[in-house]
């Protein structure tokens, strides 16, 4: 249940952003991310509350996070 | 991987003595079931399942002061799915829902709050499950509920922090731990140095990682590196995603919001100052004043269930007499076969 998963932001609404996961859109609460976001970002995302930001270049730094975003699976 | 499992057989041939580790985290503990690592191991390193399965630490009264809610008129309880199925003294929150009872699954603590902005003529109370990485969550739902006026929006929360519970499991030493595997996104919250007391005050190796087979092994190695040269410091395998200060947002919201209290745990029983309870400040909005706890007193093993030794990793599932005969996660007889992360249900499935 303490699993975050990672998000990719879509647009930013204020408090809110459209973000993706795992192939579905949702809105994600900003108040308590420490960063600002913008559309491309990557978010960890925690109970409808987004928690770390990466940027997309820090995200592709971990394939990691790519690899879950897009859906595939490696080991 | 194969260098890091060889790395690790060396480790604990330096170290020449069996090692047992704990993983704190109930995620950690379906991930190295998931990803085979248990099986891997080599036979003088054993991992143990720690309390950090939030669904599986939920005291029974907490369960029975839910249910005692759900059952009154004009009332809708909003949990986290894993507590629906629990088995209670008096039943789980599925049954009371079969018997008329409005529980609703959220995936957010915010749903639950738009569920009383939809519905003004009901009580919605939300069930606050969970450590530092949940408990936020909830914090910024409560904050916007006071904000925002929704008077009909409340928290009961059982909600819990680690460090204590973890000091109480050293203290109590009825069961040998060499170090931990702390918990990676409880950890994106806390930040690494919430673990010093452990390292500092009990002397042993807390190293935070993910939850990826090779993030597992990275922290498995780390640990062992330390234990291998005497150190017993905080240490982090999971640097990409987990600072030393952590989040300082959110947790400066759940201070507004949330103070530490005595709780208990299951298994573990009540440890000082590890739970959170709702502040003066957001009374309107805290169900405990609401609505009074039930008096019930049984003991926690009356159907012979024994999750909580599970839980301080005193025994394993299968030395259960209900594992496997009529505790299934099909009939669940304790909460650690319920959660999909609980530690029975991870044995049944992966062994």
């Amino acid at each position: 249940m303490c699993l975050a998963i990672p998000a990719k932001v879509l647009t930013v609404n204020g408090q809110e952003a459209l973000i993706t996961v795992q192939g579905v859109q949702r809105t994600a609460n900003l108040m308590l991310l420490e960063e600002t976001v913008a559309p491309g970002d990557y978010v960890l995302l925690h109970a409808g509350f987004a928690i770390r930001k990466w940027t997309a270049a820090e995200a592709q730094e971990q394939e990691l996070l790519l690899a879950e975003v897009g859906y595939t699976h490696r080991d | 991987m194969s260098a890091k499992l060889q790395e690790i057989q060396n480790l604990l041939a330096q170290i020449g003595r069996p090692v047992q580790l704990m993983e704190v985290c109930g995620t950690h503990t379906m991930a190295i079931f998931r990803t085979g690592l248990r099986s891997l191991m080599p036979p003088s390193l054993r991992l143990l399942s720690g309390p950090g399965c939030p669904v599986c630490v939920t005291h029974d009264s907490f369960l029975e002061h839910a249910l005692a809610i759900a059952t009154q008129p004009n009332t809708l309880v909003a949990t986290f799915g894993d507590m629906l199925r629990v088995p209670g003294r008096s039943g789980s929150l599925e049954a009371a829902r079969a018997k008329g009872a409005n529980v609703q699954v959220v995936y957010s603590p915010l749903d639950a709050l738009a569920m009383a902005r939809q519905h003004p003529d009901l009580r919605v109370v939300f069930l606050g499950i969970g450590f530092e990485t949940t408990a936020p969550t909830t914090a910024g739902a409560l904050v916007a509920a006071a904000r925002d006026g929704v008077k009909n929006f409340s928290v009961l929360s059982a909600h819990k922090t680690m460090p204590n519970a973890l000091s109480a499991l050293l203290t109590s030493g009825e069961v040998k731990i060499d170090g931990f595997l702390m918990p990676g996104h409880v950890s994106v919250i806390t930040g690494t140095s919430i673990y010093e007391p452990v390292a500092r005050i009990f002397k042993r190796p807390a190293v935070v990682t993910g939850f990826e087979a090779g993030e597992i092994l990275a922290g498995v190695e780390m640990t062992l590196r330390m234990i291998a040269e005497g150190r017993a410091e905080v240490g982090n395998a999971y640097a990409h995603t987990v600072t030393a200060e952590g989040n300082v947002k959110a947790r400066a919201l759940l201070a507004e919001v949330f103070e530490p209290c005595d709780d208990a745990w299951r298994g573990l029983g009540v440890i000082p100052g590890s739970g959170l309870k709702i502040r003066a400040a957001f009374a309107a909005h805290d169900a405990a004043r609401h609505f009074p706890a039930p008096k019930v007193d049984v003991p926690e093993t009356s159907r012979g269930c024994r999750c909580g030794d599970v839980l301080r990793g005193a025994i394993t599932p299968p030395q259960c007499p209900l594992f496997r005969n009529v505790c299934t996660p099909w009939s669940p007889q304790g909460a650690c076969m319920v959660s999909g992360e609980g530690t029975c249900a991870a044995y049944f499935r992966f062994s």
